[in-house]
């Protein structure tokens, strides 16, 4: 017989299941591995210490660009840091439109993340139904920052403006056929509101579809169940945050553990796994996703009924409106302080940190005084994840290394930022 | 309410690591700090302390102390001059190190799941180049690839690191990144070279021009104001 020898060879950096671009350099023996070392950084822009040489403001726009699939967790992250650096109250308007968008954004994220991973394991149906909903909610996020991803629409003290009271609709050059944009306007009648209460009322059944083509599926569920288990203690001893953690069996979600925002005043469930394994993670976020679209739902209650500012008029850090530029002198000096220099936070401090829909994003925030943050450190959810890698790909096939991969979820932009 | 449990577990740390300072509070967050040589010992101590056990390091990172608190334009004497705005970047000679601290200093967030309380630790890096701090790669597995990172982007060696190689830059890079004297568009540029045929590293002809500069105005605090009406 002949002498067996290691393999060792590259996965990526251009592998279309590597999420993004992701050298992997795995030592095989016959169809096993035995180690699996990540090699990243292909996609490093030093966004944080871009934000160094950049007033406070200016960096929200890199935060989307972290992980550039939950654009507004991100945004949320750092304006929760700059607002307890410099004590800056939000109206509570302000607090349930970014619960509702960051709500938005997690099913957003998970609906990507089941889509991208059924695609890896060879389902291609499941992509196409995630990408029919998720299409909905990037019109959200279009409808009320301009932009379908980069949205920039959380600021320090609030959001950038309120809810618009029109949805946009398909006109007639983008969508000639009148049947077809009969059917996809006949739901944007109305507002904003009106557009995601009946998004709420249609996701569960949607929901289900997809979990019809996955749950009880035989072959995805041979290829997850039982592939990449982590165990509860090894989860925290890894740094696991989010689904991933919680798949292992640790109840701890930042929503309920350390409520921000004011997730202690909405009603929701935080799911838990008990294996670690894939299969576990898939289901976590299926079940995370219906919790989300309840939280949408109450939020979407609340904002209907109350109406409010929407952003915090200290006016030495947010921007005065329009009108009072054209009339108040202070106004306008305001506008030109902060277009020009932007604010100066206290000396200090800060960690901002919500639950992402990958896990915990923290902003670390150093400030000496300044117009400009003196140190930004991105605390990335998939960071540890990603290191955890090896260890958790070492022993078993070679093709399970991709389910694995898809299963925790990997975004590029915020590993390397 | 939430100042005072916080002071219990401060009062708690103070108390199994009695070499240290009490840790203080800081925007809702507690703060150690430690010095480099019992590192180690405490991060072990504090992940297995009964009473507050930090199971989890969140996060882990390096601060270059050497330009904090200098500014781009002074405020004082530009007035006079006029308007323009667009400055030079610090130079070396109008860098401020703080005399009173190393130049760079670990900041590790810990998370304490049991207590659901955060604790943040500050660990001066000793020596000058390559400043050093021991790994906790041991204590928490997760620091691994946070050390590869710090290593990476600022050049602290983590003594005890089992394979603390470059994380983030590419394969032959040369320098650390995010130090305070790095510049921001770097020291080298990549260029196609046609007669090559070939990518190739050339010295970067970039300047950066900075049309926000860097200042500090102190802020004007409501307090003040109050406390000089009342008196």
């Amino acid at each position: 017989m002949a002498e067996m020898k290691n393999y060792t060879f590259n996965f990526g950096p251009q592998h279309p299941a590597a999420h993004g671009v992701l050298r992997l350099i795995l030592e095989v023996e016959g169809e096993v591995v035995k180690s699996a070392d990540p090699h990243i950084g292909l996609l490093h822009r030093a966004t944080e210490k871009l934000a160094e040489t950049k007033p406070y403001l200016n960096n929200v726009g890199y935060m989307d660009r972290l992980d550039y699939v939950s654009m507004m967790c991100n945004e949320h992250g750092y304006c929760r840091a700059i607002e307890q650096l410099g004590h800056i109250e939000v109206p509570k308007r302000a607090q349930y439109i970014r619960v509702m968008f960051d709500e938005i954004t997690r099913i957003l994220n998970h609906l990507m993340c089941i889509g991208a991973s059924a695609l890896d394991l060879g389902a291609m149906s499941v992509f196409l139904y995630c990408f029919r909903e998720r299409e909905d909610l990037i019109d959200c996020y279009e409808a009320v920052s301009g932009s379908r991803m980069h949205a920039k629409y959380y600021r320090p003290g609030g959001v950038a403006r309120d809810l618009p009271e029109v949805m946009p609709i398909y006109r007639k050059e983008e969508m000639p056929s009148d049947r077809r944009r009969t059917r996809f306007n006949h739901n944007r009648q109305g507002s904003l509101l009106d557009f995601i209460q009946d998004f709420t009322e249609r996701f569960p059944a949607c929901v289900d579809e997809y979990e019809t083509l996955l749950t009880d599926n035989r072959i995805w569920r041979q290829r997850t169940v039982n592939v990449g288990v982590v165990d509860a203690q090894r989860a925290l001893d890894l740094g696991f945050t989010g689904p991933t953690l919680r798949a292992s069996g640790v109840s701890w979600d930042l929503r309920k553990t350390q409520p921000y925002a004011v997730y202690d005043e909405l009603d929701f469930e935080v799911p838990i796994g008990r294996v670690g394994d894939c299969y576990d993670r898939y289901l976590v976020r299926i079940e995370e996703m219906r919790q989300s679209n309840r939280i949408i739902q109450q939020c979407v209650d609340w904002l209907r009924q109350n109406p409010g500012p929407i952003l915090s008029d200290d006016g030495k850090i947010i921007k005065p409106k329009r009108a009072d530029m054209k009339l108040d002198m202070e106004a306008m000096i305001h506008h030109f302080k902060l277009y020009t220099e932007g604010f100066c936070l206290p000396e200090g401090e800060a960690y901002g940190a919500v639950e992402h829909p990958k896990g915990e994003f923290g902003v670390y925030l150093v400030s000496d005084g300044a117009n400009k943050p003196y140190r930004v450190k991105v605390r990335a959810a998939g960071f540890p994840h990603l290191a955890a890698m090896g260890e958790m790909c070492e022993g078993h096939m070679l093709s399970d290394v991709v389910a694995i991969l898809s299963s925790i979820d990997i975004v590029f932009g915020e590993i390397d930022r | 309410m939430m100042a005072d449990v916080l002071n219990d577990y401060a009062q708690r740390i103070y108390q199994v690591c009695p070499d240290l300072k009490k840790p203080t509070i800081d925007n809702g967050i507690l703060n150690l700090n430690v010095p480099a040589d019992q590192w180690v010992d405490v991060a072990q101590t504090l992940k297995t302390d009964s009473g507050c056990p930090f199971e989890q390091l969140s996060d882990l990172c390096v601060v270059d102390y050497l330009t904090y608190g200098a500014v781009e334009w002074d405020t004082q004497t530009r007035t006079a001059e006029g308007f323009s705005r667009a400055v030079t970047p610090l130079t070396r000679a109008q860098q401020m190190p703080s005399p009173s601290t190393s130049r760079f200093q670990v900041v590790v967030h810990l998370l304490s799941l049991k207590r659901n309380v955060r604790l943040r630790v500050h660990v001066d890096a000793l020596g000058d180049e390559p400043p050093q701090v021991p790994s906790v790669t041991s204590v928490w597995p997760a620091a691994n690839w946070y050390e590869r990172e710090a290593y990476d982007l600022f050049g602290v060696v983590f003594e005890g690191h089992p394979d603390l190689r470059r994380l983030l830059t590419d394969y032959g890079f040369i320098g650390h990144p995010f130090r305070k004297d790095f510049p921001l568009v770097g020291h080298v540029e990549l260029t196609y070279d046609a007669s090559q045929g070939r990518c190739v590293y050339q010295p970067c002809e970039l300047d950066l021009r900075v049309t926000v500069p860097r200042v500090i105005r102190k802020p004007i605090m409501p307090m003040d104001t109050e406390e000089s009406d009342h008196g």
